[in-house]
């Protein structure tokens, strides 16, 4: 797994090509839209996907946690698939989330899914600040000076016209301003880079770093405000 | 002995007909009682065979209820023999109900149909499987007599097929039925009289006239490679105009519009000629048929949407550019021209290339001998079977034992475990996880007795709205709303992904037009009339048809045969005779192999004649073992003839390289990340019902939130590798996509008798896969991380590197924008 630098005024952040940033000066690990128990949230509704989505979640983010070793780890919202789903965890999925909140502190942004406390271990906070970035689960779509903004929600993914194919992948979305963090979740689909909802926050242009199995791959996209535009 | 009755005797008479002797044999059967199956060419009378004896029965003894069942593919076909059964009922006065039933029928029409059926019902294997699920099913059917399955051959040995063979075994139990099949001459015949019935009786009728084929090769130079054939255009535009009627069948959809396009600008006489495929807006594609109908056209390029379907007596010829594929295949589309029995159908073939040319000569003579081909249906699809356990929950409680019992009377089910079969019925109860997670959720209750129940009406509803074997990839709607905005003309649809391929004022072509994207609303690409520099093409998902074995085999033995090759044309007679003494033809038995340097490479071309499937999942498995070998090698590309692989040393010992143990332990490594098992993975978790399609009470017109198949096949394989779908997902794959039988059939072929050339350039038959180097899609995840860092750096290469610009990056402002290596 090689990590890709990213770097905003002063500060850099690796990107990990798991889906996850990581600030080393602060040791802080930033993940994004977990989801958890998004299978029993779906099953309420007839759909009895495989129920291991959970477990495969924290493992992915255990193994992270004991890579970087962070002092903090930052969940940008809709860590939790609904509002009753922290009641569902499984014992043992439970007990994975207590044994890494005794080793970094966790900070639990509301998102649209899980907009209340979690009653996890950390803080939950509507949003968070620390030092030039603002973390919030969705972007906001005028920010104010100086600021950096690092969010979700939008689950972003881009493709790329290769030789011979258009290859699809989850996506860190990047300006000079704003970072966006692909679904962290074991279950959660995608959002195209090119629909408005995402490009009309990048009116300048953007950087996709598209995730691979164990590196990232980076592109410009340019032309995605004229698509703003006319839609 | 069945006699037709005097009234029915003298209607025949006044239409001048003689009772032909299938059907007289079809009355027999209905006489005796027993199932049948009728094989008959096209214009032989075939439906009215199916149906005499129903009307028969009906004019002795009329009454309500439900008499007969038709089932056909196709909607359409329903509609036409409804209208074509009107006749003998209107002269004849039979006091018989016709009615038809589909996804189209208006909900107050399905619901008098329910409570009064007509006599005879025509209908499709989805709709079919509807009627079964209700509760009051067993009354409906009570009364049935006959079941006539129409064009089996398109439907045993595919998941529609499977789901209808499980609505017949149900069928079975619900009453007395009979079941009649229809079809056109076909390979399997056991298989096809075992689908119909245990005891079917097998009546053929006398074989038409046969067809006339001749070969058409694309003026000046023959190409070496390439599938589009546009170089024709101008002499397909000139058979179009010798003929009344011709239909162009072309391979895919996206060849359609290409060659659609290409025709028209030479068409100066402005024939009407007009477009058919299975993406256009229904309505346009009706307009298309009704036009062909009333004889307003001289010409349709189509693709398989017109393989099957009503009868147009008004085409007098057929045009088939590029690959045939295979000699059934061919046979079909012949078929398509000329319905009366004793003139030939007249047929040109149009190869795209020079292998094409081998094949089109190779499916002519397999058409002259009959000979015909395709793989004999397989067992039936554990998806299919579980989307037919829920249906039967949702008609009523049940046994287990009982409905055991019930499928493997259904041909494709007969070897079905009692233990899959348990297996498949816990999926559907509660997902079948080793978890125990869905307690609360489950869909299937028991009863202390052992009965089994649906949930609740919930599970019914979603159930109704996701029925059908047919699974196409996320589609957009594409309307045409030209200067104004408004609702606009629908033109059809598109998958999802090319939309994503486009900006604002790109053009592409579709439905026979040049078109310019405007912009995404919803589900809906608005798009306007206009041309654009260099149009995109949309292409689709749809499963390319392989070369057939037997008309592979039929290539190997011509070009082994230097006496074959009289007939063909100069440019291919002289390409093979280079070949001939630059290298060595392949062959009948054995396998050619050629090695050779070019540039700082070391191409190895295997001349297998698979077909495409089987030669990608051998380009997976070899490259593997190259690597082991230390050969280095850097890609395979894979045609339906053959493999070529390059590699950065010289391949040595052939024989170990393709040793029969090659689906061994290598298989199994490769499977691990194949993106063929999450295609396959996708259908099987649709159809089984463990992704929905459709939710009760969701909006239809906005983008359905489905969750990614990929990410469920995932995690579903590290934590439950023995899962049912993963098992039914392999068991497909291993017939379908990654065609194992015939790379196990080629290595057995190949063992002892391998012939390596080693040569010192390439060689004239290794031409036209090396031009298609490139060109072809790389199906495996790990292709995908080399592609995407190859475009990385092209990208970078292109647009960075002068120190001026590397100043200018390093200011922390622009850094982000530019590339930043990892």
């Amino acid at each position: 797994m090689t990590a890709a630098p990213l770097h905003f005024r002063d500060e850099r952040l690796m990107l990990d090509p798991a889906g996850a940033a990581f600030w080393p000066a602060k040791r802080v690990l930033i993940v994004a839209d977990l989801h958890f128990e998004k299978s029993t949230s779906l099953a309420a509704r007839g759909v009895l996907l495989p129920p291991y989505d959970t477990r495969a979640t924290l493992e992915r983010l255990n193994r992270l946690v004991r890579l970087y070793r962070p002092k903090k780890v930052i969940a940008l919202g809709d860590s939790f698939h609904d509002r009753s789903a922290a009641g569902r965890l499984s014992q043992d999925d439970r007990a994975r989330i207590e044994a890494m909140a005794r080793e970094a502190q966790f900070i639990w942004i509301a998102g649209n899914h899980d907009a209340g406390p979690t009653g996890m271990p950390g803080l939950s906070v509507a949003q968070y600040r620390e030092g030039p970035f603002t973390f919030r689960h969705q972007a906001l779509p005028a920010l104010g000076p100086r600021e950096i903004e690092i969010s979700g929600h939008f689950h972003p993914k881009a493709s790329i016209e290769a030789r011979a194919k258009r290859v699809s992948r989850p996506c860190f979305v990047t300006d000079a301003t704003r970072l966006m963090l692909p679904a962290f979740g074991a279950y959660t689909g995608g959002l195209d880079v090119h629909d408005p909802a995402i490009s009309r926050l990048f009116p300048r242009g953007l950087r996709v770093f598209l995730l691979g199995q164990d590196q990232l791959f980076s592109f410009a996209l340019e032309q995605l405000g004229r698509m703003a535009e006319v839609a | 002995m069945a006699a037709l009755p005097a009234h029915f005797a003298a209607w025949f008479a006044k239409k001048g007909w003689v009772l032909r002797s299938h059907q007289h044999e079809m009355l027999e059967a209905a006489a005796d009682g027993v199932d049948a199956l009728l094989i008959a060419p096209t214009g032989a009378g075939k439906t009215l065979a199916g149906f005499l004896p129903s009307l028969v029965d009906l004019s002795a003894r009329p009454g309500p209820g439900l008499h007969t069942l038709y089932v056909s593919p196709l909607k359409a076909l329903g509609t036409d023999i409804a209208r074509n059964l009107q006749a003998p009922v209107d002269d004849l006065a039979l006091p018989v109900t016709i009615e038809t039933r589909s996804g189209d029928t208006p909900a107050n029409r399905r619901a008098r149909q329910r409570e009064m059926p007509p006599n005879i019902l025509l209908t499709t294997p989805e709709s079919l499987h509807l009627l079964l699920t209700d509760e009051n099913s067993a009354v409906f059917f009570r009364t049935l007599a006959c079941v006539v399955v129409d064009e089996v051959h398109a439907l045993a040995g595919t998941k529609r097929g499977d789901q209808l063979a499980l609505c017949l075994s149900r069928i079975r139990t619900l009453s007395p039925a009979r079941v009649v099949g229809l079809s056109a001459t076909v390979a399997h015949r056991q298989a096809m009289l075992d689908y119909i019935g245990s005891a079917a009786r097998l009546v053929e009728a006398a074989p038409g006239a046969a067809p006339e084929v001749r070969l058409l090769p694309p003026p000046g130079t023959i190409p070496w490679s390439g599938h589009m054939g546009l170089q024709a255009a101008g002499a397909v535009l000139a058979c179009i105009r010798q003929a009344g009627m011709t239909i162009v069948f072309v391979n895919t959809r996206a060849q359609a519009e290409l060659l659609f396009q290409e025709i028209w600008k030479h068409n100066e006489e402005n024939l009407p000629i007009a477009l058919h495929h299975g993406s256009l807006d229904v309505a346009q594609r009706r307009k298309v048929e009704a036009a062909m109908e009333a004889g307003r056209l001289r010409a349709v390029i189509a693709t398989s949407s017109l393989d099957l379907g009503i009868d147009w007596g008004g085409v007098d010829q057929v045009v088939q550019v590029g690959a045939p594929k295979g000699v059934s295949r061919l046979l079909q589309r012949l078929g398509r021209a000329n319905h009366r029995l004793d003139e030939p159908s007249r047929a040109v073939l149009v190869p795209a290339n020079r292998f094409e040319v081998l094949e089109c000569e190779a499916a002519m003579a397999g058409v002259a001998a009959q000979a015909l081909d395709g793989d004999p249906p397989g067992p039936g699809g554990l998806d299919v079977l579980a989307q037919h356990i829920l249906g039967m929950a949702c008609a009523g409680k049940f046994l287990p034992d009982d409905l055991f019992a019930e499928i493997i009377t259904a041909a494709p089910y007969a070897q079905l475990s009692r233990s899959d079969f348990d297996d498949v019925l816990r999926f559907v109860e509660n997902g079948g996880y080793a978890l125990a997670a869905y307690e609360r959720y489950r869909k299937l209750f028991r009863d202390a007795e052992g009965y089994v129940y649906v949930a609740t009406e919930r599970v019914v509803r979603q159930h109704r709205m996701n029925i059908g074997t047919i699974v196409e990839a996320p589609m957009l709607k594409i309307r045409l709303v030209g200067k104004k905005r408004g609702f606009g003309v629908p033109l059809g649809e598109v998958e999802e992904y090319f939309v994503n391929l486009l900006t604002p004022g790109d053009s592409f072509m579709f439905a026979g037009r040049l078109l310019i994207f405007l912009r995404l609303r919803d589900t809906v690409i608005e798009v306007a009339e206009g041309r654009g520099k260099e149009p995109k093409v949309p292409a689709y998902e749809g499963a390319r048809m392989p070369l057939t074995t037997n008309l592979a085999a039929r290539v190997r033995a011509m070009l082994h045969n230097a006496g074959a090759w009289g007939g063909f044309p100069p440019d291919v007679q002289e390409w093979l005779m280079l070949q001939r003494r630059r290298s060595r033809l392949p062959g009948p038995d054995g396998l050619l192999v050629e090695s050779f340097p070019r540039g700082r490479r070391w191409y190895m071309v295997v001349y297998a004649f698979e077909g495409r499937n089987a030669h990608q999942t051998l380009g997976m498995l070899l490259t593997r073992r190259m690597e082991r070998f230390g050969l280095h090698p850097l890609g395979f590309v894979a045609t339906d003839y053959v493999l070529a692989t390059w590699s950065l040393e010289r391949p040595y010992d052939i024989d170990r390289l393709l040793e029969e143990d090659l689906l061994g332990d290598d298989l199994e490594a490769w499977l691990e990340t194949s993106s063929m098992l999450r295609r396959s993975f996708r259908q099987v978790a649709v159809i089984a019902g463990l992704i929905p399609r459709h939710q009760p009470g969701a909006d239809k017109n906005r983008r359905q939130v489905t969750v990614n198949s990929d990410l469920i096949y995932d995690v579903l394989r590290k934590h439950q590798p023995d899962h049912i779908l993963l098992r039914a997902t392999r068991s497909d794959a291993a017939r379908g996509l990654i065609d194992l039988g015939r790379i196990a059939a080629l290595l057995r072929r190949a063992r002892g008798r391998i012939t390596h050339m080693v040569l010192s350039r390439v060689s004239p038959l290794a031409v036209p896969v090396l031009l298609e180097i490139g060109r072809e899609q790389v199906q495996h995840s790990a292709a995908e991380e080399f592609l995407l860092a190859e475009t990385e750096a092209l990208v970078a290469e292109a647009t960075l590197e002068s120190p001026t610009e590397r100043k200018f990056i390093r200011s922390p402002r622009v850094r982000n924008m530019l590339v930043d290596p990892p």
